[in-house]
């Protein structure tokens, strides 16, 4: 793993302090542009913990992000009033017991066939709602108000005033951030790493990894849920294809794209793969060839992603040597 | 009266239809330097893999200090006290030496499921990694990035990380195959230290250094217990030269 060097901290506070000042030049479109690739950095930081950290490769991360979004719409979406705190924690907590009982039967599986078994359970989770006309089927579903985030009887955030939702995203991905930097930080974290290094010797030195693949599949899982929970909230509106497999690959392309085992790598990815959707068709027809390209010049010679990038600059900034994971 | 602080009984291992263990009931005595020697395919990392939960028995029983532990899975038979090391050197190679033990060190703790607090705030567990990096002279490598090291280093750290567990029985499947003879020296002064406070079962070729720090040694031959006996015994034991000793020139230039 990466440490955090003195030159990221400052790089990642100049990231949030633009997020941060965001609202106050931007449109209201752009507003909510943000708002959508701060949910989805959620989402990819997550498959992050998996792939970057824990050396499993899920290709149906997608499924529990669809997941947190349809269990919003499905248990609150015709109530008046939705109460945040309720919705929120029964959301998670279902999201975190699907995690559970996919990861049980995926884990004991590695490499390819872990990659097929994840796949396998989006799909029948995809085709679960998209066949199922009580949720929606393929129109989606739709949700009539948001939650409301209130304490006691006070209103703490309004989620229909944009600048608002806006901040209350921004919160949560920083919060995201600062857990999984903690828990990798941590004891737990650091059997995660060396897991992701060598299973097999890990299991040889005392470690029961298949228990800890497990947690940290719902871990992830749990958080994917989160974003798919903020995503429902944002737009009111949830179809099957936020399970389908291309979401869970362009989740593994943004991860790769921003740099695996960073944390803060998606986030870029996020930000430069869904930014290069919404600009390069304006400009030509062929946009997906040059995203292609991009990934591949990407892949090819920033092999570390574009935070392995911004690692070597910081590098020269600092004199010292990254100690490893010591720091 | 000593005590037997692992055994086995009649225990076997198949692969297909090539016996790889065959039959082989062993004690092993508390605090004794126990050396297991044989051929090339003779079935000795086999039943280090038996013995350390890597692979499970087709018949036959193991137990430790009176425990069945025949079922037991790798991470069990670590927590129980039991080490083992690689024949093929087996570290995490994009992590510093210290790193390496760091994660031998921290299963000390009961468990590794700990979210909060940062790791490098365990104290118990940086003293254990160093002492495991002193004891193996890699002390001044600590920080290095361990698939940077001679290969002789790198069978060093491999010794290093199961010591950092902290064991009781020590598995050692060829700890010098490849180390130059500095080094060789430097871990059989190492070996024969441990062997003041630990037991060791140990396969090694190098016959010196079997000769000089087994107090028992076992000859296998084709998954099978050929001899067990003292080492006077088995350096004259017709069926053992004839078995094994005999060829060992011819081993040693090959
Ligand atoms: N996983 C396996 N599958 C099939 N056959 C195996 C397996 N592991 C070992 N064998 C076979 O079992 C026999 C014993 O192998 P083993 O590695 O235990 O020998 P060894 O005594 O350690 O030899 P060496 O001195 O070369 O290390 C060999 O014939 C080997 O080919
Ligand atoms: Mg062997």
């Amino acid at each position: 793993m990466h440490t955090v060097t003195r030159p990221i901290i400052v790089f990642l506070c100049l990231g949030l302090l633009l997020l941060l000042l965001f609202p106050v030049v931007g449109s209201s479109f752009y507003t909510g542009l943000v708002t959508k690739i701060m949910i989805l950095s959620i989402f990819t930081i997550s498959l992050d913990l998996l792939i970057g950290f824990t050396g499993l490769v899920s290709f149906g991360h997608a499924a529990f992000f669809g997941i947190g979004a349809y269990l919003l719409a499905i248990l609150f979406g015709d109530l008046e009033q939705i109460n945040y705190w309720w919705s929120l924690t029964l959301t998670l907590s279902l999201t975190g017991l699907a995690a559970l009982l996919v990861g049980w039967l995926c884990i004991r599986t590695s490499g390819i066939y872990f990659i097929m078994l994840t796949l396998a359970f989006a799909q029948m989770f995809f085709y679960f709602f998209f066949e199922s006309p009580h949720f929606g089927g393929d129109d989606g579903i739709f949700m009539m108000n948001k939650p409301q985030i209130n304490l006691a009887t006070r209103q703490l955030v309004d989620l229909d005033n944009e600048h608002h939702f806006y901040y209350f995203v921004l919160a949560w991905l920083v919060g995201v951030y600062l857990f999984l930097s903690m828990i990798l930080r941590a004891p737990f974290g650091h059997v995660l790493i060396a897991i992701k290094a060598n299973e097999q010797r890990v299991r040889a030195l005392g470690y029961s990894t298949p228990h800890y693949k497990l947690v940290s599949f719902v871990i992830a899982g749990t958080i994917a849920g989160l974003a798919g929970f903020l995503e429902a909230a944002h737009t009111s509106f949830i179809t099957p294809a936020y399970l389908g497999w291309h979401e869970s690959g362009m989740a593994i392309m943004m991860v790769i794209l921003g740099g695996m085992g960073t944390l803060f790598g998606p986030v870029i990815g996020t930000f430069i793969v869904v930014l290069l959707q919404d600009f390069l068709p304006e400009f030509t027809e062929h946009w997906k060839l040059i995203m292609g390209a991009i990934i591949i010049f990407v892949v090819l010679f920033l092999p570390n992603g574009i935070a392995g990038l911004i690692y070597s600059i910081s590098n020269r900034f600092s004199s010292r040597e990254p100690g490893g994971r010591e720091g | 009266m000593p005590e037997i602080i692992l055994r086995t009984e009649h225990l076997c291992k198949n692969f297909g239809g090539l016996k790889a263990t065959d039959d082989v009931s062993l004690e092993f005595e508390r605090g004794k330097v126990h050396a297991i020697l044989g051929p090339n395919g003779a079935g000795k990392t086999t039943l280090i893999n038996l013995l350390s939960g890597e692979l499970q028995p087709s018949s036959g029983r193991i137990s430790f200090k009176g425990y069945d532990i025949t079922d037991a899975r790798p991470e069990k038979i670590s927590r129980i006290g039991i080490g083992r090391s690689f024949q093929k050197t087996n570290i995490l190679t994009g992590f510093t030496c210290f790193q390496n033990c760091w994660i031998g060190a921290q299963s000390c703790l009961i468990t590794s499921m700990r979210f909060f607090r940062p790791a490098r705030h365990l104290r118990r567990v940086h003293r254990r990694a160093d002492h495991a990096l002193q004891l193996c002279g890699l002390a001044a490598k600590r920080n290095q990035i361990a698939g940077t090291m001679s290969y002789g280093e790198q069978r060093q750290l491999e010794i290093a990380m199961m010591l950092a567990t902290e064991p009781e029985l020590l598995l050692l499947d060829e700890p010098l195959a490849g180390m130059g003879a500095e080094e060789s020296q430097q871990v059989t002064a190492l070996l024969r230290e441990l062997a003041r406070e630990q037991t060791l079962i140990l396969i090694e070729h190098d016959m010196d250094a079997v000769f000089s720090l087994a107090d028992r040694i076992t000859v296998m031959v084709d998954g099978a217990e050929l001899e067990t006996g003292s080492v006077e015994q088995i350096r004259n034991s017709q069926a053992v030269q004839d078995a094994y000793l005999g060829h060992d020139d011819e081993e040693d230039a090959a």
